[in-house]
């Protein structure tokens, strides 16, 4: 079910400003990929151009293609919203919606594809997706409790549970643990790894130890110069990429000499 | 994780990406089949452009999400139904924007002329006669209303952000300035018409009178204005300012107004061209006269809405030439707001830089 | 007020400089003497409006003050409440353009004119009411009363078009501005981090509305139509102008028959009125203040509460 991704010769832009330039790569399926370089490269940006979340900004469109299982996500026939449904999205600070429940929160997905759910269905996705969050433990007694009173680390994992709860095939993290204090960030990265079963994952990040920790493959973003589009400088398996990289700004940038 | 071990969509292979989509020009075309539906209806049943235009809305609010329920589902037909509906309030919103903005136009352009800003209606029967009188006493009335509520406006904006250090006190009038915002014209008008009757007297009329209730109507839209533009005055400038030993109330005079001055000027001429089209209190406190009164302390005093509502409601015989004052009266009333509104957001786009 | 000028720039207690004691004494002075203000608008309301309450029925051409207050405000809340059922959904949709629909570069001169609808004075409303929209009105009046008879709003007679409906109409018109400009200040400030929540689990953009906009800006747009309330129920020469009343107590919103408004009734009786009349329509004022007050009142309260949870 977890599809892989083929992106060949995809430019960015925004309005006339040309953000990320000739991005090619595959994304493995069931696999953990891990974008790391320095701020403002563009690694976020070519993020949201997977699930087309980068056109919610007025201006923004891309060139190049974007391959999931055969079909290309900017084909003439292709529905954005049927796409976010497939590729899920988790974002920099937890966002649960603040006027549900932890409950409605995770179901928010599923109520929008289908009118009515049995409530028996809905008991079971929730418990599902809360269990698949590792959340389920400390939040099955307030269930009713508004989403907002949980903590950072919680609410980020009650984000997980909800865009799980829709079954996509993909999962974006969008430096998931930035907001977050360390127990927190080992509890998602311990969940990182077990979704990795079940889902292709793509996850931005800052933190270069945490790229290494959860990732299989490591693609490295970084600016020509200033005011120049970002690229992606260096694609490879995440062990080969923190012991021998090919490429000599790559080793500068994970041996912390710059960024 | 036992639960994931078996997903429920395991099966599922084909990847559900393509969904039928209308294509670009569905709307476009939808709207040619409303149009035209509309038309053959309003032919058949000769409406008039207003309800030509209706039944087109209603038309293509059928017609695409139906087409869409068919092709792309219940999510984006309502999707489009809702786009549909909400770019159609602002179709209707605009309907009496337009008619009234032609109506004034259209009505009023032909009765001014020289005489009609030159002379008063004294002694004037049926034809002639001007506006003179009115412009004065709304010149006049606005003035002093000005001269009233900026003072007490700016100071009482300076007290809330300067000293009121937002406690208890400070609350409660921010608050009660918010409520005062929406008294409503014509309470003004009567209560200065009840303070004035205590020294002057049951009956009293006078210009000055107007110029208080207009005053109460004023000075909240003020100080909400002044008050916005003091706190963005950053407080590096007062620091600096006391770092030097210079007294607060210097600073405030010297450094803090002065750097919001533009905004505090654009809030009182917005402030100025919400009061000057206020008719009600006028009415009650100021009156009506056919002549020039330069004295706001004394006898009615004319002013141009109070003048357009007598000249419409009580036009003389033969109507007509009332009625065509009144519309002219309008179009230049209509003309001054604007303006004044035109001037304060050039004033407001002037100064913005510097704020920042 | 002897704690509003102890802080920073050497003004410290021992040291007072009068320059300091004076300015801030003006500034405080400012201040309450709005508040002196509100409560004498109160105040001389209630002395000139008392004697209305000891008039004698004879002078009052009604049984006691308060039977000749009620159809008057009647008339006001009913004309009130259908501007809000007409003018509250508009004013949705059309933030809902200025914040979520229109492009960007059309967002600002669209909110503009919007913004041109609050700038005309409300005689020239007047104006267009009575000569413009009443004689429009009236066809769809007939219309009514021929297919819509049977309910009680819509029995007519369909005569004139200068009916309680039509004032509502001009009402809606004229609080529409008031809503819009407060709704569209609350939906645009919904955070960005929500909305995009909603659209990456794949809704619609009418559903990340009703997902994200909607729940954040309720109390915002209540606030909103309880001010645009305040407005309809304070608005006088529009009413005074269009609506061709006689004082009953009707739901029926076409006929010729209508229910006159509070701030209409003094507008037009006021020039006119000598004695104890004017004490009368000075006691009527004094209840629309206070039925205003308490909306208004009700409606900054709700935004400031609104606030905190955003």
């Amino acid at each position: 079910m977890a599809k892989s991704i083929d992106v060949s010769d995809l430019n960015i832009y925004y309005g006339d400003f040309l953000a990320v330039e000739g991005v090619n790569m595959t994304i493995r399926a069931r696999s953990v990929t891990a974008f790391i370089g320095p701020s403002g490269c563009g690694k976020s940006t070519f993020l949201r151009s997977l699930n087309r979340m980068h056109e919610v900004i007025p201006g923004a469109r891309v060139e190049g293609k974007v391959v999931v299982d055969g079909q290309s996500l900017y084909g003439p026939d292709i529905d954005p919203v049927a796409v976010r449904r497939e590729i899920g999205m988790v974002f920099q600070r937890p966002n649960p919606f603040p006027t549900m429940s932890i409950y409605e929160n995770v179901l928010a997905g599923s109520r929008l594809n289908s009118k009515r759910i049995k409530k028996s269905e809905a008991d079971d996705i929730v418990e599902k997706s809360l269990k698949g969050a590792n959340l389920w433990n400390e939040v099955k007694d307030r269930l009713g409790k508004p989403g907002m009173g949980l903590s950072g680390g919680q609410q980020q994992r009650l984000c997980i549970a909800r865009a799980i709860a829709v079954e996509p095939q993909v999962l974006l993290m969008d430096e998931p643990c930035s907001a977050l204090d360390p127990i927190s960030t080992s509890a998602i990265e311990d969940l990182i790894h077990e979704l990795k079963s079940d889902y292709t994952i793509v996850i931005v990040t800052h933190n270069m130890q945490q790229a290494a920790r959860v990732s299989d493959d490591t693609g490295f973003f970084n600016l020509k110069a200033v005011g120049e589009p970002g690229h992606l400088v260096e694609f490879n398996p995440t062990k080969k990429m923190f012991s021998n990289p090919d490429n000599e700004s790559t080793e500068a940038y994970i041996s912390g000499r710059f960024g | 994780m036992t639960v994931l071990e078996t997903p429920p969509t395991a099966q599922r292979d084909a990847l559900p990406l393509v969904a039928p989509q209308l294509p670009r020009w569905a709307p476009a075309l939808a709207l040619v089949i409303a149009a035209a539906g509309a038309g053959i209806l309003a032919l058949l049943l000769s409406w008039g452009l207003t309800g030509t235009l209706l039944a087109t809305v209603l038309l293509l609010a059928l017609v695409l999400p139906l087409w869409s329920r068919f092709v792309e589902g219940g999510r984006r037909a309502k999707d489009r139904l809702a786009t549909i509906l909400v770019w159609s309030t602002f179709g209707v919103a605009m309907i009496p924007l337009t008619t009234l903005l032609w109506q004034v136009i259209d009505n009023g352009a032909g009765v001014l002329s020289g005489q009609f800003f030159s002379y008063s209606m004294r002694n004037v029967v049926g034809e002639g006669g001007g506006i003179y009188h009115a412009i004065v006493g709304t010149l006049i009335i606005t003035l002093w209303a000005t001269a009233i509520s900026v003072p007490v406006g700016v100071l009482a904006a300076v007290y809330l952000v300067e000293y009121g250090e937002n406690r208890l006190p400070a609350r409660i009038v921010t608050f009660l300035v918010d409520v005062m915002t929406g008294i409503p014209s014509i309470v003004a008008g009567l209560f200065a018409y009840a303070l004035f009757v205590i020294f002057f007297g049951p009956g009293v009329r006078m210009g000055f009178g107007g110029s208080v209730a207009l005053a109460v109507l004023m000075i909240p839209i003020v100080v909400r204005s002044t008050e916005e533009m003091l706190k963005l005055v950053p407080n590096e400038l007062r620091e600096a300012s006391y770092a030097l030993g210079v007294p607060k109330w210097r600073t405030i005079t010297k450094v803090v107004i002065p750097t919001s001055l533009g905004g505090i000027i654009t809030g009182v001429t917005l402030a100025i061209a919400r009061v000057a089209g206020e008719t009600a209190p006028l009415l009650i406190i100021a009156g009506k006269t056919d002549s020039v009164n330069f004295n706001a302390f004394a006898e009615r005093m004319q002013s141009l809405p109070v003048f357009i509502y007598y000249s419409f409601t009580q036009p003389g015989v033969p109507p007509q030439y009332g009625q065509e004052r009144a519309w002219g009266a309008a179009l230049v009333l209509i003309a001054l707001v604007m303006v004044l509104n035109l001037i304060a957001r050039i004033i407001g786009r002037i100064f913005a830089p510097s704020k920042r | 007020m002897a704690t509003a000028h102890t802080t920073e720039a050497g003004s410290s207690r021992a040291v007072r400089r009068p320059g300091d004691v004076i300015f801030s004494g003006l500034s405080t002075g400012a201040a309450f003497l709005i508040l002196a203000a509100l409560a004498g608008v109160a105040i001389f309301l209630t002395i000139e409006g008392w004697p209305a309450v000891t008039a004698s029925s004879g002078e009052l051409g009604a049984d006691n003050i308060v039977l000749h207050v009620w159809p008057l405000l009647f008339g006001t809340l009913l004309a009130a409440a259908i501007a809000m059922l007409i003018a509250t959904p508009l004013a949705i949709g059309l933030a809902l353009v200025i914040s979520h629909y229109a492009p960007r570069r059309l967002a600002g001169p669209i909110g503009a004119l919007i913004d041109l609808l609050a700038a005309v004075p409300s005689v020239v409303y007047g104006l267009w009411g009575i000569q413009y929209l009443a004689p429009k009105m009236l066809p769809v009046y007939q219309w009514l009363q021929d297919n819509l008879g049977f309910l009680p709003f819509f029995e007519g007679p369909a005569t004139t078009g200068r009916t309680l409906l039509t004032a509502s109409v001009v009402l809606a018109v004229m609080a529409l501005p008031i809503i819009t400009s407060i709704s569209r200040e609350v939906f645009a400030q919904t955070p960005v981090l929500h909305q995009e929540a909603a659209l990456a689990l794949g809704a619609t953009r009418w559903e990340m509305i009703r997902l994200t906009v909607f729940p954040y800006g309720r109390s915002g747009v209540i606030s909103a139509a309880m001010l645009g309330l305040g407005r309809a129920l304070g608005e006088t020469m529009a009413i005074a102008m269009v609506l061709s009343a006689t004082g009953v107590i009707s739901f029926n919103l076409i006929s010729n028959q209508n229910p006159s408004t509070i701030a209409a009734n003094i507008a037009l009786k006021f020039p006119e009125s000598t004695g104890v009349h004017v004490n009368v329509l000075i006691f009527s004022g004094l209840t629309l203040f206070v039925v205003t007050f308490l909306v208004n009142f009700a409606g900054r309260w709700i935004a400031s509460r609104g606030q905190v949870k955003g």
